[in-house]
């Protein structure tokens, strides 16, 4: 057993020696996912920031003002242009000046007064159909907001129903707070899964693998020596882009950290598994990477990451059970947003586990009786 | 000594042409068929040699000709590369087309109704009417909490006990609580119930106006009502926009990613040394790695606008001919990336990160393919108006869900057009027939 | 008429210098220094020299692929600095790994040459014709040259470089890792052009023999010019130092091989050829000290070959380089080292010793350690190795050799439990190498053709890996670093990358690595390929030692040469065991009775003649 240990603990040894003397390879483990996690923690937000829209005010009356002032005083909106005709609306709009145009129309004015329904039109370029979406449902709270206001004063008060919302888990509803513990689990699955698909693809192109089955180590052992280096480096990252989330954009972990990295750790095994067996069937590094880099798109973009699982048809959703990407990102963002516990996310467990039982094995078989 | 007389005797006049690449002369080229070789001891050989012509001019078509033959005849032999240029595009298409969708239906929603009167039976009657949400009524609250927790519902409307006594005297209270974790999709949610449970004030007031006599409605102040109209976009689907978008990243893929690799491959495997020690010009070696790469590319945009056109119905409003005009300017751009970071790297598995990292990943990230740029922090605006892929992004979206924009098209193409002919040129640069 | 002096010359080097920076260390490398060559037209001239004198550099820069950065060099009468593409559309050029693309057919590199070299349609069905019957190729121009054998690229590569005659020709090693056959074909191919098409070629090579067919010979070392002449003045250099010596009947070459090899300050060479051992003395070597060495074994003076002159100047050079004290003491040390692999290797080490030569450690040694019977290995419908067997006993050199593509390699590797058989037995040390465990790999040890240690590891980190994956820990496994550090002089460069050890150091830190473990049984793969003849003596020189202590060594070569340092050797072709025997039964077997054949010439003989006879199956060429 110690003996064991010992083999193990030497091989592990020369595979993070192998790995990380390469200046390139130091370069490509950290920069990417560092970077990675800061452009997507910035990037990657649904929520509106900063929208550009276009007033066409025919009324010029005074409610038509108050409620433009709303519309500007929101920190989201700011007026791009302000329009005389009609006809102005393409222009602004095709050329992308404004997301959205507010036309008010000229009897707006005399149709609030007279107590009656007062349209405001709200043309919007959805040529990216989810932030016209937001922009719309924006607009709308604020003239809702202002509808109260105006109905407050009058006698006898209508009944009014106040929505109080509350958003579990992330309260301000920032697309970031679902993003980054999201990419805890992608973003080092990329590179586990290169460097493990790698890892024996190029020790066969540079012939160290053959040096490597004639000692005694057991095909068995040459796996786990492969597969605990590439385990301990995906974990590192996980926890390079976790610290990003805690720290850079303060994003406080409901759940605790024994449960995320038992996930995590279970995760990065399947996930290494992949690698493993890539390797194992690809004669050399150029292959080992197309299969990767063919794998990984499909296998990122249907984990649930960018859009939800349950938004896919029927079909791609059973596809997806085989992706331990989607378990590991539902797992990641449990714990960490919503602090469950190991027995909750048991069904993302079970597959992961079943991944790894089956991609694990494989890979050490593979060693051995591919050998061409 | 003997040959070097012959040279003179046997083309006279062939050695100006020589220094001025023979672009006059269509040289007899210098292989030379073995019954001549006795010729040549008198003299024929030095004919063929000493003439600037298999360097010169006039070689450069059969060159190329040739070089894009070997070129394509690799490409269709390599498994590795049709399935990065012609099987992951496929694929693509349809995860973007089939498997993502930003949009919500029928989000299912538990209704907690604590007052059963019919007061809040009428209120929440409202959320029916919702295309995109679908209320079901639960009793408790506690179980409602661990549908929520399993996700089995996006969201809990609770209609509190005390509610229509409230209401009656004027001003009621209903808690909306929204799963977070998938924010954008709870954003839009919530909007939606928002608006679903607001609109029973409208209904009411309208009622009210109704009953009310004529006098006192005009006494009121009446109510402001959104009336959206989405253009570009009638069915307000996200497969309207990611499935033009599809088209970027696929040329970038190809274009960029691909060629890189290949480029890169015979540095690696040296085959360009023994090129190199040949007439080949670097124009034709870089030409050649352009056309193909190039063919396939549109090859892709191809099945892009297949997949549009009849199996996701995405409407096409501007001229195709622009479209594909474009298209071709920004696969430049990216096969001019592709070889420029071959060039530099010299190495599959550095080429394969660098183009990854710096072609592949911004165009689905910072062009505006999945998050609007308008929403980011202004760095990164920097940084993705210095993508070509965003000004590609722009342009393909208009043309096909606006229609001919011209200030929009005659400006991206033209920075497209800068784009490609810079980088091409540096990538022509780069491209010595050097090993230093 | 007379031109100018440039037109003449094809090539001319005035104080030409070449730096590189190397990157890790940031040092700078003097790859050339200050050399001046004319090179006249119509002549096949030949750089020599040792791994790392700049051969392929100044070629590289002869192409205009590197950039001169200091003097001038001429090609064509045109400076290559100003105008490298004419050059480079004048010239032809076979850098040493020629980059034919493996996806394309023989014919289609073919034609992707001559299209590139402006050939026209009409010139080119009879230039084809020529070039594959001459490089006998012509039944394989639909094959993707990716599944040529390596000698078959070889001659494939240079088809391409003649699709039309170029004006000078540029070969880079062209016969590194070919076997004897090929390389005679290679070597006919280019006499045949030069004496048609009156082509002038530059070639470097470390393959001494074949520098004797040129015109011209220019020795390099460490960047700059040696010697210069035709081959006849460069074996005047060895004129009356050559010597043929008869071992005793019975004894393998090797035994005296290495007795006066060792002895470098009265030996500058000495090596087997032919069942005798052919030896160069130093001019200043003190007779009874000679006579004393040789015990009375029977000397011929022999004609000088080239490679006796190489070794001749090199061992001048080497001496100049080093402080005298140290040429001094030179005998002691060469001879001090192998004491000290006879000392430090192996538990069978001291009774072998003792046993030396005497019938009784003979029969001791008869054990077998290695046993093949009915051996096959297929792939696919291709079978590479048809039915072989022998066997190997304990403590032999024992020889694999063939030409490329004839299942040695494929034999090889089932011998090392990398590749399982299709059929027969195979038993290595006691066990099926493949099916049975750790205790039985831990018998062997193994030296890849290639460098095939991790180039980011040190040398220190190598061992010490390798080590403990033969279960070698703590102060055992510093021990045997400390002995094998020793033994194959690495002293000094643990911390080196070894991927930037330079070419020599690679090889013995490979074979360290692969006798950490005191094996049984050392396998090594082509360990010589591409190696210059100084670095073959040492390493065979090692070997010798080795095998004197008892392990058992089992090697693959293209050298045949070589082959009369071993036991026993094998020669196979398309998968066949053709001979297996001592070198002397091997050249009888060729019909040279008693020692007319030299090894090459025997193992052509045999190969040509199985070819030529029952010709029921064509030739075939292995396909992996």
């Amino acid at each position: 057993m110690l003996d064991f240990l010992r083999r193990i603990a030497s091989l592990c040894r020369k595979e993070l020696l192998a790995i990380f003397k390469d200046p390139a390879n130091r370069v490509i483990l950290i920069v990417p996912s560092l970077v990675e996690s800061f452009l997507f923690g910035y990037a990657a937000t649904y929520d509106l920031t900063n929208v550009p829209y276009a007033l066409l005010d025919q009324s010029g009356g005074i409610h038509a003002a108050e409620l433009v002032a709303r519309l500007d005083g929101s920190g989201v909106f700011h007026r791009a242009a302000t329009l005389r005709t009609q006809k102005e609306i393409a222009d602004v709009i095709d050329a992308g000046k404004a997301l959205v145009v507010v036309q008010i129309g000229q009897r707006f004015e005399q149709q609030l007064n007279e107590g009656g329904m007062a349209p405001v039109q709200l043309i919007l370029d959805a040529r990216n159909s989810n932030t016209a979406g937001s922009a719309a449902a924006y607009i709308g709270g604020i003239i809702e907001g202002y509808n109260a206001t105006l109905q407050s004063g009058a006698a006898p008060p209508l009944p009014q129903i106040t929505v109080e919302s509350r958003a579990w888990y992330n309260p301000n509803l920032e697309t970031r707070w679902n993003l980054l513990p999201g990419l805890i689990a992608s973003l080092s699955m990329i590179q586990t899964l290169m460097l493990s698909a790698l890892s024996v693809a190029r020790e066969r192109e540079n012939g160290t693998f053959d040096q490597l089955l004639v000692t005694p180590f057991s095909p068995m052992e040459v796996m786990i020596g492969k597969a605990i280096p590439s385990i301990m480096i995906g974990l590192t990252q996980s926890t390079i882009v976790m610290m990003v989330a805690l720290f850079w954009f303060r994003i406080p972990m409901a759940g605790s950290l024994v449960t995320l990295y038992t996930g995590l750790t279970l995760f990065t095994v399947a996930s290494v598994g992949l690698g493993l067996s890539i390797s194992a069937v690809s004669a050399n590094m150029q292959q080992a990477m197309l299969y990767t880099f063919m794998l990984i798109m499909p296998l990122i973009l249907l984990s649930g990451l960018a859009t939800p699982v349950r938004n896919m048809p029927e079909f791609l959703q059973i596809a997806t059970l085989i992706n331990p990407l989607r378990f590991a990102i539902d797992l990641v963002q449990r714990v960490y947003l919503e602090g469950v516990g190991l027995l909750t996310v048991i069904h993302d467990l079970i597959p992961l586990l079943i991944i790894s039982a089956i991609t694990l094995p494989l890979a050490a078989w593979l060693f051995r009786h591919r050998l061409l | 000594m003997n040959k070097s007389d012959s040279k003179l005797d046997g083309r006279p006049g062939s050695k100006p042409d020589d220094k001025s690449n023979g672009a006059l002369s269509l040289p007899k080229p210098p292989g030379n068929p073995p019954e001549s070789a006795s010729r040549k001891r008198e003299g024929g050989a030095g004919g063929s040699r000493g003439t600037g012509g298999p360097g010169g001019l006039a070689g450069f078509w059969p060159r190329l000709a040739s070089l894009t033959r070997k070129e394509i005849r690799q490409l269709l032999r390599d498994p590795g590369s049709l399935a990065i240029g012609i099987g992951l595009p496929l694929v693509l298409i349809l995860i973007f087309g089939f498997g993502l969708s930003l949009d919500v239906r029928n989000a299912p929603v538990a209704v907690v109704l604590e007052d059963p009167s019919p007061m809040a039976v009428d209120v929440i009657a409202g959320l029916e009417l919702s295309p995109y949400i679908s209320p079901v009524v639960v009793i408790s609250m506690h179980d409602t909490e661990r549908l929520m927790l399993e996700r089995k519902v996006d969201a809990i409307v609770r209609v509190p006990s005390d509610f229509s006594r409230n209401l009656a005297a004027g001003d009621a209270r209903l808690q909306v609580l929204v799963h977070g974790t998938e924010a954008s999709r709870a954003l839009i949610i919530r909007s939606y119930l928002n608006l679903a449970l607001s609109q029973w004030t409208q209904r009411q007031a309208e009622r009210g106006r109704m009953a009310e006599p004529a006098a006192a409605a005009a006494s009121r102040t009446g109510m402001v009502v959104p009336v959206e109209r989405m253009w570009f976009n009638a069915a307000n689907t996200s497969t309207w926009y990611l499935v033009p978008g599809l088209i970027v990243l696929i040329m970038t893929l190809v274009g960029a990613f691909l060629t890189a690799m290949v480029m890169a491959r015979e540095w690696e495997r040296g085959t360009l040394e023994a090129l190199f020690v040949s007439p080949v010009r670097p124009n034709e070696i870089l030409l050649a790695k352009i056309i193909p790469y190039f063919l396939m590319g549109m090859l892709g945009l191809g099945m892009c606008l297949v997949a549009a056109q009849f199996l996701f119905e995405v409407p096409m409003y501007g001229s195709l001919l622009i479209l594909l005009g474009s298209s071709m300017l920004y696969l430049l751009v990216a096969l001019g990336i592709g070889l420029l970071i071959s060039s530099v790297t010299r190495n599959q598995f550095l080429a394969s990160q660098v183009a990854l990292l710096s072609s592949f990943m911004p165009a689905l990230m910072l062009s505006g393919f999945m998050f609007d740029l308008r929403n980011v922090p202004v760095v990164i605006q920097w940084i993705g108006k210095a993508l070509p892929a965003t000004y590609f992004m722009e342009l393909i979206r208009t043309l096909y869900l606006a229609g001919n924009v011209w200030p929009l098209i005659f400006k991206n193409c033209a920075i497209l057009a800068t784009y490609a002919i810079s980088l091409l040129a540096l990538a022509r640069l780069v491209t010595r027939k050097r090993l230093d | 008429m007379g031109e100018t002096m440039n037109e003449a010359a094809a090539l001319v080097a005035s104080a030409v210098h070449k730096r590189f920076l190397a990157k890790e260390t940031g040092k700078i490398i003097h790859a050339v220094t200050d050399v001046s060559l004319r090179l006249s037209s119509g002549t096949l001239t030949a750089l020599v020299g040792p791994d790392g004198a700049g051969k392929t550099t100044l070629l590289r820069m002869t192409a205009g692929l590197l950039k001169v950065d200091e003097g001038q060099l001429e090609v064509l009468g045109i400076d290559v600095a100003l105008d490298p593409q004419t050059i480079q559309d004048r010239i032809g050029y076979m850098p040493q790994r020629f980059g034919l693309y493996e996806d394309l057919s023989v014919q289609e590199n073919l034609d992707l040459y001559a299209d590139l070299h402006g050939v026209p349609a009409s010139a080119r069905a009879a230039r084809y014709a020529r070039l594959l019957q001459m490089t006998g190729l012509a039944s394989f121009t639909r094959r993707p040259a990716g599944k040529l054998s390596g000698g078959m690229k070889q001659k494939l590569g240079l088809a391409c470089t003649l699709v039309r005659s170029p004006e000078l020709l540029l070969l880079d090693e062209p016969t590194v890792g070919v076997d004897p056959l090929s390389r005679r074909e290679l070597w006919d191919i280019v006499q045949q052009m030069i004496d048609e098409e009156h082509l002038t070629v530059l070639v470097t090579t470390a393959f001494l023999g074949e520098a004797e067919h040129c015109a011209h010979v220019f020795v390099l070392h460490e960047g700059k010019v040696l010697a210069e002449g035709t081959p006849e003045e460069i074996r005047q250099r060895a004129r009356g130092l050559c010597f043929d010596a008869v071992p005793p009947p019975g004894q393998p070459p090797r035994i005296l091989q290495s007795r006066l090899f060792d002895d470098a300050r009265s030996i500058i060479d000495a090596v087997p050829h032919g069942g005798v051992v052919h030896f160069v003395r130093q001019p200043a070597a003190d007779q009874r000290h000679l006579d004393a060495l040789l015990e009375s074994t029977p000397v011929t003076e022999v004609e000088a070959r080239l490679e006796d002159g190489f070794m001749v100047l090199l061992r001048k050079q080497q001496d100049m380089d080093r402080p005298a004290a140290h040429a001094e003491s030179g005998t002691r040390e060469r001879t001090e080292k192998m004491e000290r692999v006879k000392g430090t290797q192996g538990t069978a080490g001291p009774e072998r010793m003792a046993a030396e030569d005497e019938p009784e450690g003979r029969e001791k040694v008869d054990e077998v350690v290695i046993e093949v019977r009915d051996l096959v290995r297929r792939f696919g419908d291709f079978t590479a190795v048809d039915h072989v067997s022998f066997s190997v006993r304990r403590g032999e050199i024992f020889g694999l050799l063939g030409p490329n593509g004839a299942g040695k390699t494929t034999t090889f590797r089932m011998l090392c439990g990398l590749l399982p058989a299709s059929g027969g037995f195979l038993q290595v040390a006691g066990v099926n190498l493949l099916r049975a465990r750790a205790a039985a790999r831990r018998k062997i040890g193994y030296v890849s053709q290639r460098f095939s240690l991790y180039s980011d590891l040190s040398v220190m980190e190598n061992l010490e890996f390798f080590g403990s994956a033969y279960g070698l820990h703590g102060s055992r496994l510093r021990e045997r670093i400390a002995i094998v550090m020793q033994q194959f002089d690495l002293q000094g460069r643990e911390k080196s990358p070894s991927g930037q050890l330079p070419g020599g150091f690679k090889q013995r830190l490979a074979m360290a690595v692969g006798l950490l473990h005191e094996p049984e049984i050392l396998f090594l793969d082509e360990p010589t390929s591409g190696t210059d003849p100084m670095k073959r003596r040492e390493f065979w020189r090692r070997i010798t030692a080795l095998s004197e202590v008892g392990t058992t060594i089992v090697i693959t070569t293209h050298f045949m040469e070589e082959a009369e340092y071993c036991d026993r050797i094998v020669i196979q072709d398309a998968g066949k065991l053709l001979a297996l025997g001592t070198p002397r039964e091997v050249r009888v077997q060729a019909g040279g009775e008693g020692n007319h054949l030299d090894m090459e010439e025997a193992f052509i003989g045999i190969v040509e003649r199985a070819r030529r006879t029952p010709a029921e199956t064509p030739r075939r060429e292995a396909v992996r």
